[in-house]
């Protein structure tokens, strides 16, 4: 139980939650990314979609999700087959990849060199009323994507794994996944346009040069 | 099954560009499956749901390539949130579902997802064409590449038990 008077996130959706993850969402997320170079990224819906606007900004080569919430690994997975020598960086939260955790099996035998999966795990459903997830209660999705088959898989808890895990999610020559295990929070929205078709063809004019 | 009209439409989505095929295993796509594994070209995703194709698709416009889920017509009410994507998006998007529950079907168990495929399809906006003999098969999948990847459509091929055959029981 979080006492209420120390509660680092009193007054917010947050209120009284707790994970067994202490980093910063914001700051992680960003650290990996900023490791990456020149990559092209699916951010999942909700949290996760604030995570990256926060470290890339509004940038034309992210596409991120308003709803359609279990489809951001298997939209990563398409755009690294058809972009091989890109690098492909979806970023999810530990809620929307409960709903498709065969996408991970499915990832591992497609296995693209090009593709890795950041999943930010707070162990909570942030978007909606932050009931506990099942990764705060015993899943472990890092253990699911090694099940699946992934072979470069890392569980970050300390910010000092940060640098070994974005490397791996640079250099790996297959996918790679790695788990953040972060302390929940209800950070500030970052706005962005709602149209995902205006951020389709934004996407594409930015990597193809045409919409 | 005939192998003949399976291969003109194999023929006809690479002619189209199609590069990704995502399925599940299925008896009707046999021969589609098949094909695009042994084909160095392309990429061919074995799914464990139906519902990742619809991701995958998306991600295969957003990266300049096409690609076209093969799937059951149980597997298409796998997809309906999904399908959101498709329209918000407005993304092309192409699948050929062989229908089960269907003409001459023999397990009632396939009977709701099948009588219920098209009209749940169109509620979700995607346009269905169907092919019921083989005749159809060259014109029917050539509109449906057109329209989806030129008018950035969904687009859905029913292929019928009438063309597919019921299975026996």
């Amino acid at each position: 139980m979080t006492d209420p008077n120390t509660d680092p996130n009193k007054g917010t959706r947050a209120e009284g939650r707790t994970a067994t993850g202490h980093l910063d969402r914001r700051v992680a997320v960003k650290t990996l990314l900023d490791m990456q170079g020149d990559v092209l990224i699916v951010a999942g819906l909700a949290g996760a979609k604030g995570d990256v606007v926060a470290a890339v900004g509004d940038d034309p080569r992210v596409f991120g999700f308003g709803g359609a919430m279990g489809a951001a690994a298997s939209m990563g997975l398409g755009l690294a087959l058809a972009q091989p020598n890109k690098r492909v960086i979806v970023v999810t939260g530990d809620g929307e990849l409960l709903m498709n955790v065969g996408t991970l099996a499915t990832i591992a035998v497609a296995n693209p060199s090009n593709l890795g999966i950041i999943c930010v795990d707070n162990e909570h459903y942030g978007e909606t009323g932050f009931q506990r997830s099942h990764t705060g209660l015993g899943t472990d999705l890092a253990v699911m994507a090694q099940g699946g088959g992934i072979g470069a898989v890392r569980t970050v808890r300390e910010t000092a794994e940060l640098e070994d895990a974005g490397e791996m999610l640079r250099n790996s020559n297959g996918a790679a996944f790695v788990l953040l295990k972060v302390a929940v929070n209800e950070p500030p929205k970052m706005r962005t346009v709602w149209d995902a078709s205006w951020h389709k063809n934004r996407f594409r004019e930015a990597l193809l040069g045409h919409p | 099954m005939s192998t003949e009209w399976p291969e003109e439409i194999y023929g006809l989505l690479r002619e189209g560009g199609v590069d990704q095929f995502a399925y599940v295993p299925d008896a009707g796509h046999d021969h589609l499956i098949k094909r695009s594994i042994a084909d160095p070209e392309v990429h061919s995703i074995a799914l464990t749901t139906e519902e990742e194709g619809v991701g995958m698709l998306a991600g295969a416009h957003l990266g300049g390539g096409r690609g076209v889920l093969l799937m059951q017509s149980s597997g298409v009410g796998n997809c309906i949130n999904l399908l959101s994507l498709t329209r918000a998006g407005r993304f092309p998007f192409l699948t050929l579902v062989s229908m089960r529950g269907d003409f001459g079907e023999g397990n009632p168990w396939q009977i709701p997802m099948g009588q219920s495929t098209q009209p749940v399809l169109e509620a979700c906006d995607v346009t269905c064409l169907r092919i019921d003999s083989p005749s159809e098969v060259g014109s029917t999948i050539s509109a449906a590449l057109t329209m989806a990847f030129q008018n950035e459509m969904p687009i859905a091929v029913l292929l019928g038990q009438r063309l597919l055959g019921a299975k026996k029981f």
